[in-house]
């Protein structure tokens, strides 16, 4: 396992107290992206609401997508604001755009070179991040740039 | 039926204490919304005991009901709180003292926000705490924490959909500053910004430098919100709320960076029924007060406005357009959150007040209507209007 893409001591996320989002850590751990899917109109919303913004059915589930996206837009660090990032030097951020689930948007690390050029549009594929040390262990969903 | 506030309500008096850098208040937070709202009745010339509505935002831990105590006002009618972070209710507070007043549910409402980060923490942190939950477990763990690192992926994707050159923001940036050093009680007055200083600053978060970026201070400002049929009443010329809008369009608040309309500022829908309240459009505003957290903001929030077209940007945005007295459009006269105080946007609604007493400290000429518009890119966001007796 590579190291992680951040130095060490951030907040571990943990899944809501509620339970909203339990599914999607858990499909992290076993290397799935699971989304949710409203069961009434099949049509995907993320974040995770308790009900389905467009039919209002309460009958949602998480489902299976393909880690595949396309840079909606981007952000690159260079002023930590957390303890564990003062060494980290510059770090980027990627919103990323699921066509295969109607569009919705995940955050995460575009893995690689701090200073690479970045391309608002182009495909990533995620990479599923372990920290398998941590208390409880938890999975982080990254990106890279889709081979060419 | 009337369902608008137009010409129904009043602001006749504003406050503020010192304002200080974030941490250096020699006061604790409540003594200093305390002493702002004291200030705004004394503008007023009226006792504090007659203020019966206590309207804020933001989460403001100085809650109405124990400001009523500590003054010892007669009697609390109106106590409120305008859901929302960050300085979205800049105008929201003031919206709903003036909804109150014109409604004869309070008759002297005061709209307040005290800071006091010493005491309770800075905003540009990130949580200390080793487990995080809910929305944020969504970001945390990616270094997206602070307001900057949340909000610059908005403006990343306007700027790359519209062309927009760093020069646009840093008019925005330079103009509070040029305000504030005609302002003695702005944090930065005696400390000009140029051009190279605005380029060469370090980078916080791409496509934020240093000066694009809001201060945090310690302070509170006030102002007191009468119904316009008493605004005669009182010492200044009256300031006439000619409306006051607040909101977000469909689903802005839709968790995790999934605003449908994303690369904006929120107001796409606030701004239309704030016009349409106020019978003016943008071309009639003589001033504008518009909250930078971040420069992208301001830009984003005055193309949703009206003020220019997306594909104008570059243009429209120069720091000779945007300076008081003659610019085509004077903005943050008396350097805004950038240069003046961060006071979650009050010092601005409170500068939009004076621009129309002609009592800021760069007034532009015969204003008749002077603008704010409150808490870019977040959820609800907020602008109001103000006019002179000459508008209503």
């Amino acid at each position: 396992m590579s190291a992680p893409y951040l130095h060490p001591g951030l907040p571990a996320p943990t899944p809501a107290r509620d339970g909203l989002d339990a599914p999607f850590w858990a499909g992290l751990r076993n290397e799935r992206l699971l989304l949710q899917r409203c069961r009434n109109c099949n049509r995907w919303q993320w974040g995770p609401e308790w009900i389905c913004h467009r039919c209002h059915s309460f009958d949602l589930g998480f489902e299976p997508v393909p880690a595949h996206g396309v840079i909606y837009s981007y952000e690159r660090v260079w002023h930590p604001v957390h303890p564990a990032l003062q060494h980290q030097g510059p770090y980027l951020v990627a919103l990323v755009e699921i066509p295969h689930a109607d569009g919705v948007r995940l955050l995460g690390n575009l893995l690689g070179d701090p200073q690479q050029t970045v391309e608002i549009g182009s495909a990533v594929v995620g990479a599923f991040e372990h920290h398998l040390d941590a208390d409880p262990a938890f999975t982080l969903l990254q990106w890279r740039r889709a081979p060419d | 039926m009337d369902r608008s506030l137009r010409g129904r309500a009043a602001v006749v008096g504003v406050g503020q204490t010192t304002y200080y850098r974030h941490g250096s208040s020699p006061h604790a937070e409540a003594r200093l919304a305390l002493e702002a709202i004291l200030h705004a009745c004394e503008d007023a010339g009226i006792s504090p005991t007659q203020v019966d509505g206590f309207s804020s935002y933001s989460n403001d831990r100085n809650d109405g009901p124990r400001m009523a105590a500590a003054l010892g006002c007669r009697e609390l009618r109106f106590s409120n709180m305008f859901w929302g972070g960050g300085g979205g209710g800049a105008a929201g507070a003031l919206q709903n003292a003036a909804a109150a007043v014109a409604c004869g549910l309070a008759d002297c409402v005061v709209v307040y926000r005290g800071l006091a980060q010493g005491q309770f923490g800075r905003f540009g942190r990130g949580p200390a705490a080793p487990h995080i939950s809910g929305e944020a477990a969504h970001t945390v763990p990616y270094g997206v924490m602070s307001a900057a690192q949340m909000f610059a992926m908005k403006v990343m994707r306007f700027m790359h959909d519209h062309q927009v050159e760093r020069s646009a923001l840093r008019a925005i940036a330079m103009a509070s500053y040029h305000h504030a050093q005609q302002n003695p009680l702005a944090i930065m007055h005696g400390r000009p910004l140029s051009e190279s200083g605005y380029d060469d600053a370090r980078w916080i978060v791409e496509p934020f430098r240093l000066y694009d970026c809001c201060q945090e201070n310690d302070g509170a400002a006030a102002l007191l919100v009468v119904a316009a049929d008493a605004a005669g009443d009182y010492p200044h010329k009256p300031c006439y709320v000619l409306a006051a809008t607040s909101g977000g369009p469909y689903r802005a608040a839709a968790p995790v960076h999934n605003t449908p309309d994303y690369a904006s500022s929120h107001f796409q829908t606030v701004a239309g029924r704030l016009y349409a309240m106020a019978g003016l459009g943008p071309s009639e505003v003589d001033v504008l007060q518009s909250y930078e957290n971040f420069t992208g903001g301001v830009l984003m929030a005055m193309v949703e406005h009206g003020f220019c077209h997306p594909q104008e940007v570059n243009d429209f945005f120069t720091l000779g357009n945007l300076t008081a007295p003659a610019g085509r459009l004077p903005l943050n006269t008396s350097g805004g959150n950038l240069a003046e105080c961060y006071m979650h946007g009050l010092g601005l609604t409170i500068e939009a007040v004076r621009q129309i007493r002609g009592t800021g400290p760069n007034p532009v000429p015969d204003v008749e209507v002077s603008m704010m518009i409150g808490g870019p890119m977040v959820t609800p966001v907020s602008a109001c209007i103000f006019g002179s007796a000459a508008t209503l």
